[in-house]
């Protein structure tokens, strides 16, 4: 379950629920440079699938693992371009 | 298809024809690649109608999320809809306590002076317990983010409104041919 990346910059979004994981998300990302690894602290339960779909959906990223803890969701997103 | 005897004024008509051939094929592949082009980015237009408090969310969440995946979005309001975007209105948004069936009270209680304030409090604490945004916030990241709000301009004559009773950003002077402009090209419309 703790596979372990590179990570450029952690973005805390505990506590907010839908759609702010996905929309700071998305902005965080936009700040980061190619290669670049963002990891997502969540504790809003259905991160896990719309962060899933918004990286399935999404041109120039890539979600490299999910893990859910106690009720600690942590996404970690690659931007590829 | 040309079924003629091979000679050599039908090769030399054949050789023309060729060029043509080619010409046509790479004019084709240039618009195939441009259409392409075109179509990578999806298109979400939504027709926002309705000013209560609970229906102001969907169209602002899905607005929101929909940006966040880079798509081009339109939030075309009309009627109440405009409501969401005049910038004293939106901030006291109510539900209506009456003909909603998640009350908890029968309608006849609903309709009661007070009672629609009553279910706009709770579902306010609720919307803050929970940490949802508010929809001032949805609003200032939808904007943020590049989504067009629009107001439709014969509804904000008709309620009496002016332009600088909306949020800075909102889009002003569109009408139904507009909307549906954008409707046409989109990939994702709703009425809400």
């Amino acid at each position: 379950m703790s596979e372990t990346f590179d990570v450029t910059e952690t973005l805390d979004v505990k506590g907010q629920s839908c759609p702010m994981p996905v929309v700071k998300t998305k902005q965080a990302i936009d700040a980061l440079e190619e290669g670049d690894v963002l990891e997502v602290l969540a504790t809003d339960s259905g991160s896990m699938s719309d962060i899933e779909g918004w990286a399935e959906g999404t041109d120039g990223v890539t979600l490299l693992g999910q893990a859910d803890e106690d009720g600690l969701y942590t996404h970690y997103v690659e931007k590829t371009a | 298809m040309s079924t003629d005897t091979p000679s050599a004024d039908a090769e030399n008509v054949a050789d023309a024809d060729l060029e043509t051939l080619q010409e046509r094929v790479e004019d084709l592949e240039g618009s195939l690649a441009d259409l392409e082009a075109e179509d990578d980015g999806k298109k979400l237009t939504i027709i926002a109608t309705k000013g209560t408090f609970d229906m102001a969310y969907p169209p602002l969440i899905l607005a929101s999320t929909a940006a966040a995946f880079d798509w081009e979005v339109v939030v075309f309001h009309t009627f109440w809809g405009l409501d969401i975007l005049h910038e004293e209105k939106s901030k006291d948004l109510k539900i209506s306590a009456v003909g909603n069936p998640t009350m908890p009270m029968p309608n006849v209680l609903a309709a009661l002076p007070g009672m629609d304030a009553m279910a706009t409090k709770m579902m306010e604490r609720k919307i803050d317990q929970n940490n949802t945004a508010t929809i001032e916030e949805l609003i200032e990241l939808s904007l943020d983010q590049g989504v067009d709000l629009q107001a439709c301009q014969m509804t904000v004559e008709l309620m009496d409104y002016d332009e600088e009773d909306f949020y800075e950003g909102v889009t002003t002077g569109v009408g139904a041919a507009t909307a549906l402009q954008h409707l046409a090209e989109s990939d994702v419309q709703l009425l809400v």
